[in-house]
């Protein structure tokens, strides 16, 4: 094709050899898709929405162009001076024959430019209200089940599962592993959290070991914050080491300053619940007591009272005169018995001298008939009769023989 | 005892059933049937601190499908 150039058929038209080239660029697979290291100068915001600037190193710049639909999804605001590593593919814009970088996804690169970056999304989400505090959902007390998003290899798991076995050994552990670090962390922390969220865990440690602002990035992502907002589970960040702030510090819903410090949140949380219920089951029998004691020393003040003791006294001195009247009269029953003793005495002795059997002693009978009747007259007596003589020492059977009147 | 009730609910009904007690401004029956629903708060709030079972598990991707395995970490290895 190139061959024979001095032919008119193979004469370029400016159109035909910027077409040529455009797609030479679009199709070398080297340049599909590139990834450009640069610095942004003249950067120009359009009212179009797509942003134009160029980037360039020491030596050499390069026209980039970012259209609306990839730079609404960059996380910072790029500016003057910013380091940023560019992911795009390579073309030519016809009408200038320029040809430019149309970068899909851009991040900041360098300390400078990421702290730059860092400052501007905190602002942003500051802004927005997304570390409001009215937006923190408490720490459950004692969470039976912790997610936990990081890396299924990394120091902050090894120290979490160490802390959480050492604490207290029945807390249960889901694990969502996830890259911390490097191209993709962003999405995989993303994914971690909303996989977590459909789980029963009850709260969720996000977090990694510590490291440089670059290793911690996938932390300062504008979509992680916005996962864990949207969280229906409260989040514990736990990002590397205690001055190692990030924005997913900022947007959690309690900030530990390191991976273990978060497990021994949940942990001790637990033991310290323990020792509070211990307390108030305490105060509950405490209490009671005191109320039951209390009942019962009103009842003995009230049995104190002045009425009550009186009436105490007036039974009392009953109770006496009662004691003393049975005594006396046990003491006038008895006199009265032997008095009736002697009466008695007295009365046989009388009787006793009245006998009929004393007046036999002195040589008299007593007669009776058949029947034991005494006689006292002849009277009812009849001869050939049989009668009885009774004398002081035996009877005497008799039969009239003849009755004489006198 | 009403089985939607969370732990934080059941302190919190605890606290107030003390705190009414100690207060004192209850009758002897009131007193009573407070200490008696303590009783049970108290029972509803030990059992769950003992309920959690100290599993470890992660979540891993087996053809395009999320499932929870048992984790050991020694047989994971170290970074």
């Amino acid at each position: 094709m190139f061959g024979n150039k001095s032919s008119k058929e193979n004469i370029w038209s400016v159109s035909g050899l910027t077409d040529y080239l455009k797609k030479l660029l679009e199709d070398d697979p080297q340049l599909s898709p590139v990834i450009l290291k640069g610095e942004i100068s003249n950067f120009h915001h359009h009212s179009s929405g797509h942003m134009y600037f160029t980037l360039k190193d020491k030596k050499t710049q390069l026209k980039a162009v970012m259209f609306r639909g990839y730079n609404q999804r960059l996380d910072f605001t790029p500016e003057e001076g910013m380091s940023v590593i560019a992911q795009g593919k390579v073309s030519i814009y016809p009408a200038r024959g320029e040809y430019q970088i149309y970068i899909h996804s851009m991040e900041p690169d360098g300390i400078g430019s990421l702290h730059l970056a860092y400052e501007q999304l905190k602002e942003r989400l500051e802004k927005e209200g997304l570390f409001k505090e009215e937006f923190k959902k408490p720490i459950p007390k004692i969470p039976a089940k912790v997610g936990v998003v990081t890396s299924a290899t990394g120091a902050a798991l090894r120290d979490i599962i160490s802390v959480a076995k050492r604490r207290f050994s029945n807390l249960s552990l889901l694990i969502a592993p996830s890259q911390v670090q490097g191209k993709g962390a962003g999405d995989n922390l993303v994914k971690g959290i909303e996989i977590l969220n459909e789980s029963d865990v009850d709260v969720i440690i996000i977090g990694r070991g510590g490291g440089s602002i670059e290793d911690l990035w996938a932390f300062n992502k504008e979509k992680v914050a916005r996962a864990i907002f949207e969280s229906k589970i409260p989040v514990i960040s736990a990002v590397g080491h205690e001055t190692d702030l990030t924005i997913v510090d900022f947007v959690a819903d309690l900030r530990a300053p390191t991976p273990s410090a978060a497990a021994e949140l949940v942990a001790s949380n637990r033991e310290e619940v323990k020792r509070y219920l211990d307390r108030l089951e305490n105060n509950l029998y405490t209490s009671i007591d005191n109320r039951i004691t209390r009942y019962k020393d009103l009842l003995a003040r009230l049995q104190d009272n002045r009425a009550f003791v009186l009436l105490r006294d007036k039974i009392r001195d009953y109770i006496q005169e009662v004691d003393e009247l049975s005594i006396s009269l046990e003491r006038n029953f008895k006199l009265g018995l032997e008095r009736r003793k002697e009466r008695l005495e007295g009365i046989v002795g009388k009787l006793n001298s009245l006998s009929p059997l004393n007046t036999l002693a002195r040589g008299y009978a007593l007669a009776r008939d058949g029947s034991g009747k005494s006689i006292a007259s002849i009277n009812g007596i009849k001869e050939k009769e049989e009668v009885n003589l009774l004398l002081k020492d035996g009877e005497i059977i008799c039969r009239v023989e003849k009755i004489i009147e006198s | 005892m009403d089985k939607e009730l969370s732990f934080e609910e059941a302190l919190k009904g605890l606290e107030e059933v003390v705190e009414s007690l100690e207060r004192g401004d209850l009758t002897l029956d009131q007193s009573l049937d407070f200490f008696e629903k303590g009783v049970g708060l108290t029972k509803f709030c030990s059992d769950s601190l003992e309920k959690a079972e100290g599993k470890i598990e992660i979540i891993k991707e087996e053809a395009g499908k999320s499932v929870i395995e048992e984790f050991n970490y020694s047989n994971e290895g170290e970074e």
